[in-house]
């Protein structure tokens, strides 16, 4: 079998394992709950876990164009959306923890939270920003959209991933072990980006200096 | 303010452990006898704290579980995780162990950990514990006012402040590999926070000797600090002039102060104290003054800018 070049069929069964394999920290969860074996604080287990699962899935949803270009299979774009969905899922859940479990729609103080903790200030756009890329995920969206524009919104996960662990970083008493390893991963992904686009930049600059000398 | 003291919990509402866990307890009995029958008494009796009496230090608010308390535990010394220190405690030796107190005293003494134990009555306070991530327990402690051990020593006329040391030992204590805090552990009290009666020097919890996760074999309990005031497993105490330097103060001076007293409306640099998660209850609570217990210790801070003095 190439790895380069999948078949349709190939790829289908590969997408039916990642869906099957990203609910299973949900599944988790919800085995832990029916157990009564989410710890002395449940409703903070579960924030921890879903907002650690959004942050993995943003990471692995990054990680698909460097390892593109890296390997060649361009199939791994095709599993993109399906990760990205994951991760909003996630985001979706914990934010949905917070709201319901954590405050009970004290909506006074989740506006505190927002306005004063700066932590939920940086978290809480970073899942907004969020929504409007779930939403146009669709390939009637991508086509409405025109690719270009799609493409250029679709690059504000940046700021969400950015965000998202900034918000994690923040808000952990004092052991930085698990935020500094997703700042970490998420400085080589976009470090590669950065690299990769200033490379382009160059080699546009070399063939048009070459294109005058000729 | 609610006067916590006027009523104490009837003996007859505290479900006792023993039956809280009676089930559990009723399978082990059959092989626990046979197991009595063969071992020597010191051995099988070691945990249970005899004659321990009530105190009217304590709280009318329902008791946290025991499994709670024990398995939900701020205790970097074995880990940072909750459930770090109940996974990891089993490696500290609690035997033999002393305590160093010395300093600014006029009887300065290495105390055994046995000697502490009958220093004096030992009685069961129900106190809550307030942590500064905002959850909250309700412990019933066994132990002493420290004061009946600061008595004995006599500080001098310059012991201003009094200094907890934790054990420093990486072996026993996995969690000091790592730089997360500076060890060993430090925590400090001004002396007539120390001399409060409420101070407790605690030994037990839920009737039995201090469990290693919750700080064993011998610990303060400050019930109107928040938790990590109360230093665990401390093997120096020290009287001082100067206010010691904690190890939460040097991780974070903008977080955490010498006081560290409860008070809703100084928040967390990060966070809110306003409310708080009371173990095993939905919905927040209120967080109280001095964590309830104002009418006791609020005379020690009076004229004080708690804003400032956090």
């Amino acid at each position: 079998m190439k790895l380069k070049n999948l078949s349709n069929k190939t790829i289908a069964i590969i997408k039916i394992v990642m869906f099957l394999l990203a609910l299973i920290p949900l599944a988790k969860l919800g085995w832990l709950a029916y157990q009564d074996d989410l710890g002395a604080n449940p409703i903070e287990k579960i924030t921890r876990t879903t907002g650690y699962w959004t942050l993995t899935f943003l990471m692995i949803t990054l990680a698909a164009t460097p390892l593109k270009k890296l390997t060649g299979w361009s199939w791994l774009i095709r599993l993109r959306r399906m990760l990205g969905l994951f991760a909003f899922f996630y985001a979706a859940l914990h934010f949905s923890t917070y709201l319901v479990l954590d405050q009970f729609f004290d909506w006074d103080s989740i506006i505190k939270d927002i306005a004063k903790r700066p932590y939920i200030t940086v978290g809480f756009p970073a899942f907004l920003l969020l929504i409007p890329l779930a939403v146009t995920s669709t390939d009637d969206m991508i086509r409405l959209l025109g690719g270009k524009r799609w493409k250029l919104l679709h690059r504000s996960v940046y700021f969400c991933a950015i965000g998202g662990v900034i918000h994690y970083w923040w808000l952990v008493k004092k052991d930085l072990t698990n935020p500094i390893t997703f700042a970490l991963i998420l400085a080589l992904l976009l470090g590669f980006r950065l690299f990769y686009w200033l490379g382009s930049i160059r080699k546009q600059k070399l063939s048009a200096q070459l294109a005058t000398l000729s | 303010m609610k006067n916590y003291k006027a009523k104490p919990i009837a003996t007859s509402e505290i479900t006792p452990k023993e039956l809280f866990y009676g089930r559990r307890e009723f399978i082990q009995l059959a092989g626990g006898l046979s197991l009595a029958a063969i071992l020597p008494k010191s051995v099988w009796a070691i945990d249970k704290l005899a004659n321990v009496k009530k105190s009217s230090y304590t709280v009318a608010e329902e008791l946290t579980p025991y499994k709670d308390v024990t398995s939900y535990n701020n205790f970097y010394e074995f880990g940072t995780g909750k459930e770090n220190p109940a996974e990891n405690a089993g490696s500290l030796k609690t035997r033999p162990w002393t305590v160093a107190v010395e300093g600014e005293v006029k009887k300065p003494k290495i105390f055994d950990i046995d000697e502490l134990l009958k220093l004096a009555p030992l009685e069961e306070r129900v106190y809550r514990l307030r942590c500064v991530e905002a959850w909250s327990m309700v412990v019933p402690w066994v132990g002493y006012s420290l004061a009946e051990l600061i008595k004995r020593v006599e500080p001098t006329g310059n012991a201003k402040y009094v200094e907890f040391i934790s054990l420093h030992d990486p072996e026993q204590m996995p969690g000091q590999k790592s730089s997360v805090l500076e060890w060993p552990y430090r925590e400090g009290l001004r002396l007539d926070e120390a001399m409060h009666p409420l101070t407790l020097l605690a030994v037990g919890l839920y009737g039995e000797a201090l469990p290693n996760q919750n700080g064993a074999p011998i610990r303060v309990v400050i019930p109107w600090k928040y938790g990590f005031k109360s230093a665990k497993s401390i093997v120096k105490i020290r009287f001082v002039e100067k206010p010691p330097v904690t190890s939460w103060m040097q991780a974070g001076p903008g977080e955490y102060g010498f006081y560290s007293n409860v008070n809703p409306e100084v928040d967390h640099a990060r966070w809110s104290q306003a409310k708080e998660r009371r173990i095993g209850e939905f919905f927040k609570r209120k967080t109280l003054m001095f964590n309830g217990y104002a009418d006791d210790v609020g005379q020690l801070y009076a004229g004080m800018d708690l804003k400032k003095d956090f």
